[in-house]
C-alpha cells in the first residue's frame, strides 16, 4: 500500500478527514520549504504538496503565479526539488505530492523522473495540464512504479467523465471548487455539495476540495461532504507577506494548525 | 501522398492534443462536436460565405508583383493580398467563423489574446457585428508598440486588458487569456488567434483560414495554368502560413516553405524561431516546438514585429517539419525592415512587419530560381499599424 492510501485508511480508522498543504517549492528558497515542511507536518498536516514552479502556471491566480515567480528567480528546478525530497525523507514520513505543469516533468523525461521521484521519495503526482486523455504513458509508468498520479475533476465535468476519471486516478480524487483557477474565495461555491457527493457515489477513492478553500470555516463547511480540503494560496500568501522566515513558519503553522483543529473537532 | 490530420484524439502525429485542466476539458469537447456540426451544415457554411464576401471582401486577388518579379530578376512573384481584407490582415477569416460558432453554442462573451492587436481587432470587429461582449487581453509592452491598434479595438466597443506578466507580450497575453476562460468558460467563447492551443483549435482555426490556399490554387491555375513551385508564408504561431499549405499539403510537387523570425539574430538567443531552435514541448494546451531551457521553462521570445513574438508555434506545422513537408526558414529584424521597404518601394504595396518576413525570404531566394518558376507569397497583413514603429527605428521624426 502507498504512503498515501495508508495515511487515508488510518484517517479512516479514526473517523478523520485529511488536510493537505500546499507551498511552492523554492518560495523564496529551498531552505525556507525545508523549515516550512518540517513546521507543517508537526501543525498536524496529513499530507503535503510541494508546487514545482513553472514558467506560465495556466492553472494559477495571481498568488501562486508569483510564489513560482519567486522561486524561479531563486534557481529552484525540479531536480532540486527532488534532491529536496530525498533530504526531507530521512527525517519524515508524511505523504508528499508534487504538484507540477507537464512541461517541466516531460523535459526531465518523463520515465527519469517518475523513477527518481519514487526513489526521492515522492508518493504522488497532480499535473493539472494532463488530462487523462493525454496521460496514457505517464500513468503507466506511474503505476509501474507505484507513483499515484492524482486526478482533478471540476463542477464542469459531466458524469461520463466523472466515471472515467475515477478509473484512472490513483491516490485520492481532487476537486477544484471553482470554475477558475487556484486562489482564495470568501465561501464555497454554490452546488459544490451536490457535485462532491455525486462524485463519491461513483469513486472508491477519497474525495478532497482545494481551489479556494482558505481558512478554518470553509474547511469546516468542506469536510462535511468530502474526504478532506487541500489549502495552499493562503498559506503561499503568508510566505509572501511576511519579512522574516521565523515569521513566516510562525504564521504559516498557526494557520495550519487552525485549519486541523477546525477539521478535527466537528468529528 | 494522404494526409488526414488532426486525428481523432487531436493529434497532428506526436504534436497537438489537449494539454489544459479538467475544467475546460467539457468545453473543447463542446466545441469540436459543435463544430463538426456546424461545418456540415449547409446554412452555417452559407451564412460564413455570405460574410467572407459581403463584409470581409473575398475573395482576396492574386496579384502578380511583376516590378518585384523583374527587380529580383528570378522567379515569378505572386501575392495573395489578404492584407486587402477588411480590417487588413487574414485574422478576421477565422473570428468571422468563430463568431457565428459562439452565436451557434448560445455563449454571448468572447475573449481573444492579441500580439500585433490584428487579431484582437478582427475579433473585436467580429463581435461588433454579431453583438458580442469582447474583451481582449493584450500584453503592455504590444499595447505601447501598437497603440493604434488598441484605439482601434475600443472604438470597436471592445475592452483591452492589459497584462503586465512575463515579458508582457502576446505569450503573457495568451496564458492571461486561458485564465479568463478557465473562470469564464460557461459563457465565454475563446477565440485563438492562431493554429495554437488544445485540440480543436488549431484545426478549427486552419480550416477557417485555409480559404487563402483555396483560393491561391483556383487563381493560379486561371493566371498560370499551374500550381506554384513554391509556397512562402511568414510563422508566429502560424495561421496564414497554415491556410495558405493546407490545401497543398498533398500536392508534393509544391514546395512549402514557412518564415520564422530571427529577431537580432539566433546566436543573441533573442529570436522567435522555435521550429529552427526549439525543442517540443508543452506550452498553452498542446504538444509542439518550443522555445524553453533544459528545465522546461518557458523562454522569451523575440521579433520587431509582435505577431511572430511567441515561442510556440502551431502543432501541424511541428508535424510538417517532421515529416519534412514544409521547411522553415529564418529572416532577422533588419532583413524584415528591409523586405518593408522593397515591397513599399516596388510595389507600392507597404506589408504587415510579419509578413515583411516573407517578403525577404522571397527575396533571398526568387533570384536563383528559374524565370519560369512561380511562388506564391502570402501577404498576410497590411503595414499601417507598423509604420510609426519603423519611423522610430529608422529615425525619422513623425
Amino acid at each position: 500500500m502507498s504512503r498515501i492510501e495508508t495515511r487515508f485508511e488510518s484517517l479512516k480508522a479514526k473517523g478523520q478527514k485529511a488536510l493537505v498543504a500546499f507551498i511552492t517549492a523554492g518560495d523564496p528558497d529551498m531552505e525556507a520549504t525545508q523549515t516550512l515542511f518540517k513546521k507543517i507536518e508537526e501543525q498536524g498536516a496529513d499530507l503535503i504538496e510541494l508546487g514545482v514552479p513553472f514558467s506560465d502556471p495556466l492553472a494559477d491566480g495571481p498568488v501562486i503565479q508569483a510564489a513560482s515567480q519567486r522561486s524561479l528567480e531563486a534557481g529552484t528546478t525540479l531536480k532540486k526539488i527532488i534532491a529536496l525530497v530525498k533530504e526531507i525523507r530521512k527525517t519524515s514520513q508524511l505523504p508528499i505530492i508534487l504538484m507540477s505543469s507537464f512541461n517541466p516533468i516531460y523535459v526531465y523525461g518523463e520515465e527519469t523522473f517518475v523513477r527518481d521521484a519514487v526513489s526521492a521519495g515522492v508518493d504522488g503526482v497532480i499535473i493539472p495540464d494532463l488530462p487523462p486523455e493525454e496521460a496514457g504513458d505517464f500513468l503507466a509508468l506511474a503505476d509501474a512504479k507505484g507513483l499515484d498520479m492524482i486526478m482533478l475533476m471540476a463542477p464542469t465535468t459531466s458524469e461520463a467523465r466523472v466515471r472515467m476519471i475515477s478509473e484512472k486516478s490513483r491516490g485520492f480524487i481532487y476537486y477544484i471548487s471553482v470554475t477558475g483557477t487556484t486562489g482564495t474565495r470568501n465561501k464555497l461555491s454554490e452546488g459544490i455539495k451536490e457535485k462532491v457527493e455525486s462524485i463519491c457515489k461513483v469513486t472508491s477513492l477519497p474525495v478532497l476540495i482545494g481551489f479556494g478553500i482558505s481558512g478554518p470555516e470553509q474547511a469546516e463547511e468542506a469536510i462535511k461532504f468530502s474526504d478532506g480540503v487541500i489549502v495552499g494560496s493562503s498559506i503561499v500568501k503568508i510566505i509572501a507577506g511576511e519579512e522574516s522566515l521565523a515569521d513566516r513558519v510562525e504564521k504559516v503553522g498557526q494557520l495550519v494548525s487552525d485549519i486541523k483543529r477546525a477539521i478535527s473537532s466537528s468529528h | 501522398m494522404e494526409y488526414s490530420f488532426p486525428d481523432q484524439r487531436g493529434h497532428f502525429g506526436a504534436f497537438g492534443g489537449k494539454y489544459v485542466i479538467e475544467t475546460l476539458m467539457p468545453a473543447l469537447e463542446e466545441l469540436e462536436k459543435l463544430y463538426e456540426e456546424a461545418r456540415n451544415d449547409p446554412e452555417f457554411v452559407k451564412e460564413l460565405n455570405h460574410y467572407l464576401s459581403k463584409y470581409v471582401g473575398r475573395p482576396t486577388p492574386l496579384y502578380f508583383a511583376e516590378n518585384l518579379t523583374r527587380h529580383l530578376g528570378g522567379a515569378r512573384i505572386y501575392l495573395k493580398r489578404e492584407d486587402l481584407n477588411h480590417t487588413g490582415a487574414h485574422k478576421i477569416n477565422n473570428t468571422i467563423g468563430s463568431a457565428l460558432l459562439t452565436r451557434r453554442m448560445g455563449k454571448k462573451r468572447v475573449i481573444a489574446e492579441t500580439g500585433a492587436g490584428q487579431h484582437g481587432v478582427a475579433t473585436a470587429t467580429a463581435a461588433a457585428l454579431f453583438d458580442l461582449e469582447c474583451d481582449v487581453f493584450m500584453g503592455e509592452e504590444d499595447m505601447r508598440r501598437q497603440s493604434l491598434n488598441v484605439f482601434r479595438m475600443k472604438l470597436l466597443g471592445a475592452r483591452v486588458i492589459p497584462v503586465t506578466a512575463g515579458t508582457r507580450t502576446l505569450k503573457d497575453a495568451t496564458s492571461e487569456a486561458i485564465r479568463n476562460w478557465i473562470t469564464t468558460v460557461e459563457t465565454t467563447h475563446y477565440i485563438i488567434g492562431s493554429v495554437v492551443g488544445p485540440h480543436p483549435y488549431p484545426m478549427l482555426v486552419r480550416d477557417f483560414q485555409k480559404i487563402i490556399g483555396e483560393e491561391t490554387k483556383r487563381q493560379i491555375q486561371e493566371e498560370e495554368g499551374r500550381l506554384p513551385d513554391l509556397c512562402i508564408a511568414c510563422v508566429g504561431g502560424g495561421s496564414n502560413a497554415m491556410g495558405l499549405f493546407y490545401p497543398f499539403v498533398t500536392d508534393t510537387e509544391v514546395r512549402l516553405m514557412g518564415v520564422e523570425a530571427a529577431g537580432h539574430g539566433i546566436e543573441s538567443g533573442k529570436h522567435g524561431a522555435s521550429l529552427n531552435h526549439g525543442s517540443s514541448g508543452v506550452l498553452h494546451g498542446m504538444m509542439s516546438y518550443l522555445l524553453h531551457d533544459e528545465d522546461g521553462q518557458v523562454k522569451e521570445a523575440h521579433s520587431i514585429s509582435a505577431g511572430l513574438d511567441y515561442p510556440g508555434v502551431g502543432a501541424e506545422h511541428s508535424h510538417l517539419k517532421t515529416t519534412g513537408r514544409a521547411e522553415y526558414a529564418m529572416i532577422t529584424d533588419k532583413e524584415a525592415l528591409e523586405g518593408f521597404k522593397l515591397l513599399s518601394t516596388t510595389e507600392g504595396i507597404i506589408p504587415a512587419l510579419e509578413s515583411a518576413h516573407a517578403i525577404s525570404q522571397v527575396a533571398k531566394i526568387a533570384p536563383g530560381m528559374k524565370k519560369d518558376e512561380i511562388i506564391v507569397v502570402c501577404l498576410s497583413g497590411r503595414g499601417d499599424k507598423d509604420v510609426t514603429q519603423v519611423a522610430d527605428i529608422l529615425g525619422e521624426n513623425l
